[in-house]
């Protein structure tokens, strides 16, 4: 490893300046923690080799057809993944369109609106309660949520919306309780807390004096929110988003309790379907080793471990752009 | 709320509210009004899942529940040996992750302006962030267990420091970069070494956001199911051994949830009552400190 150019925070005179004893001790410390740093890098080089080489028998027995064959077969011993992939996609989906602007509306009111006395309550309990396991997501939503869309939400849409065209694809199904939207809902109240604690931080840090500047301007509360305050911490809300999508894509607990466990693929929200977390939940412990389904399901997790990364990668970008 | 009023008012005379200051004060309360609802709409699910949560947990919350290991249904089993487990497994992890994660975040924010390799690394712990908590767990199975032959605690303690490690290196980071450069260059012109400078000036400014990072990580990995399900596998005896499959709480939560047996379904609630309130004390705990250190 080559040293790297001095911090630019510290003047260079200043390190001239600097007595050798010290220096040795600062590359003990440097090497110290890159070896932390590198250890990072190997964990994930290990994942995702351990993955593709696991998932290569399935691979290579299906080739391209096993992305998108939407057929799961133990019986048969056919596995495609296209079902469990759309499953993940269309519940992270789901779960971003109404926890965003949840998180947002939250964070916002939580900030500049609320009282501080109530905003200092409730952002406590929302940052707690970001910390609560996704495990008790899934209990809640398999014992609240799922009676609760098959008693009320699934009939009101049936009936209502049964013979609207279009529509009527979209809350076609028997009134299970279990299915995409559930699994999607469960997942918003999931990662809105958390997205809200971060969006909420990243305001907080705001130097005030640019808000109060507008504020001097005669701005209204919602100006210094678009104007001011969004624009100065965009990257740290994009970056919450994505931690919460993060989660999302590829939370298992929270889903598997309500999505229905079914590889199948629709337009219905309220049909039972399944995500590539909670199939790998359900089934890796029925596969044997070696297996067909085993390196199948382990090419379920390689393909997933695509999916976050090119999330990633877009958010990143996203970034970017808006940052130059 | 009244302020577009009063400077109505105010200004006096020769103004008057115009079509466009009438949209701006309209989209000000429109977007008041909508953030009022998001938060009201988020407490209500919130309170849904802590009611029920105490409800049913409170229920099945005895003495025998917190003393008696797991049984079979109808025997008045426990969920003693899960809590036991959970706790050794999640301390390891935290062990592990917290000196990986603290020097990775400390190397990305003193030496990782502009270098590729940090570059890579930034973006590796990005990704090992939001990757699915159950690879983590696959990713452990065949490289811990599989080739061992058995389940351990140890592989589920390394699977949750796996993703411990990320947060705390990301708050890390993130803490580190908002100290001042002024303290540092204080603790340059003193004359002391870089090290020192960053452990004991930036690390120590820093450090109620670095420990939020490893509470976050401590929150996150204390309820997390996934990875443990091929790697600790869980137990219904008593294990204390690391080199043994043990029993974890949110595993235990995850059998009896979905069980039919109504004694099961019951310590279910139970667990997962231990399980938030502990996340839960422990948040609470800090923050308390906190403010007594700082006041």
């Amino acid at each position: 490893m080559k040293r790297a150019p001095a911090p630019r925070t510290t003047p260079a005179p200043l390190q001239e300046a600097r007595a050798t004893p010290l220096w040795k001790g600062d590359r003990l410390f440097r090497l110290v923690v890159g070896f932390c740093a590198l250890l990072v890098l190997v964990s994930l080089g290990g994942l995702v080799l351990t993955m593709a080489f696991g998932g290569s028998k399935a691979f290579a027995t299906f080739g391209p057809e096993f992305v998108v064959s939407n057929i799961w077969n133990p019986v048969t011993n056919q596995y495609g993944a296209l079902a469990p992939v759309f499953g993940t996609l269309g519940s992270t989906l789901i779960a971003i369109l109404i926890g965003v602007p949840l998180a947002f509306g939250a964070a916002f009111w939580l900030t500049n609106i609320a009282p501080p006395v109530i905003a200092g309550i409730v952002g406590t309990a929302v940052q707690l309660l970001a910390a609560v396991p996704s495990i008790i997501f899934g209990m809640w939503g398999f014992f609240i949520v799922v009676p609760f869309m098959a008693q009320h939400v699934q009939p009101f849409f049936r009936h209502h919306f049964g013979h609207v065209p279009v529509i009527r694809w979209l809350v076609h199904g028997a009134p299970f309780g279990y299915g995409l939207l559930t699994g999607g809902i469960v997942l918003a109240v999931m990662i809105t807390p958390f997205v809200t604690a971060v969006m909420r931080d990243v305001f907080a840090v705001m130097p005030p004096m640019l808000k109060e500047s507008a504020y001097g301007l005669g701005a209204t509360r919602w100006e210094v929110m678009r104007r001011v305050i969004v624009p100065w911490s965009r990257a740290g809300m994009i970056g919450g988003v994505v931690l919460g999508m993060g989660r999302a894509l590829g939370e298992t607990m929270a889903v598997t309790f309500v999505i229905g466990n079914a590889n199948t693929i629709g337009w219905s929200l309220f049909a039972p379907r399944n995500t590539v977390a909670s199939l790998v939940a359900l089934e890796f412990p029925e596969s044997a080793a070696g297996s067909l389904k085993l390196s199948s399901l382990l090419a379920l997790g390689f393909i997933l471990m695509l999916l976050s990364f090119t999330t990633l990668a877009f958010a990143r970008w996203l970034l970017r752009e808006k940052k130059a | 709320m009244s302020r577009m009023k009063d400077t109505g008012r105010t200004m006096g005379q020769g103004w008057r509210k115009g079509p466009r200051a009438t949209r701006r004060l309209v989209t000000d309360r429109l977007a008041t009004a909508l953030s009022l609802g998001a938060t009201a709409l988020l407490v209500i699910a919130l309170a849904s899942i802590l009611w029920t949560l105490l409800r049913n947990g409170i229920a099945g919350l005895s003495i025998a529940a917190l003393i008696h290991p797991m049984g079979p249904p109808g025997t008045n089993g426990g969920l003693a040996n899960a809590i036991v487990g959970s706790v050794i497994q999640t301390v390891v992890a935290l062990l592990i992750a917290t000196p990986i994660g603290l020097g990775c975040g400390v190397f990305l924010s003193e030496f990782g302006r502009g270098s590729r390799f940090a570059t890579s690394v930034r973006f590796v712990s990005d990704v090992l962030l939001s990757a699915p908590s159950i690879l983590i767990g696959l990713f452990v199975y065949l490289v811990l267990v599989a080739p061992f032959g058995h389940f351990s605690g140890l592989a589920g303690s390394v699977a949750l420091a796996i993703l411990a490690v990320p947060i705390i290196v990301r708050t890390t980071e993130d803490m580190l970069r908002l100290v001042p450069v002024a303290m540092r260059e204080a603790g340059a012109a003193l004359g002391a070494a870089h090290w020192r400078v960053v452990l004991f000036l930036c690390l120590r400014s820093a450090a109620p956001g670095v420990l939020t990072g490893i509470l976050l990580a401590l929150a996150r990995v204390s309820g997390e199911t996934a990875p443990l399900l091929f790697t600790s596998l869980g137990n219904q005896n008593w294990s204390f051994s690391l080199d043994r499959p043990m029993a974890s709480l949110p595993i235990a939560i995850y059998q009896y949830a979905g069980a039919s047996y109504d004694d099961w379904v019951r310590l279910a609630w139970t667990g997962a009552l231990l399980v938030t309130l502990g996340v839960l004390g422990i948040n609470i705990i800090v923050r308390f400190g906190f403010r007594k250190k700082q006041s």
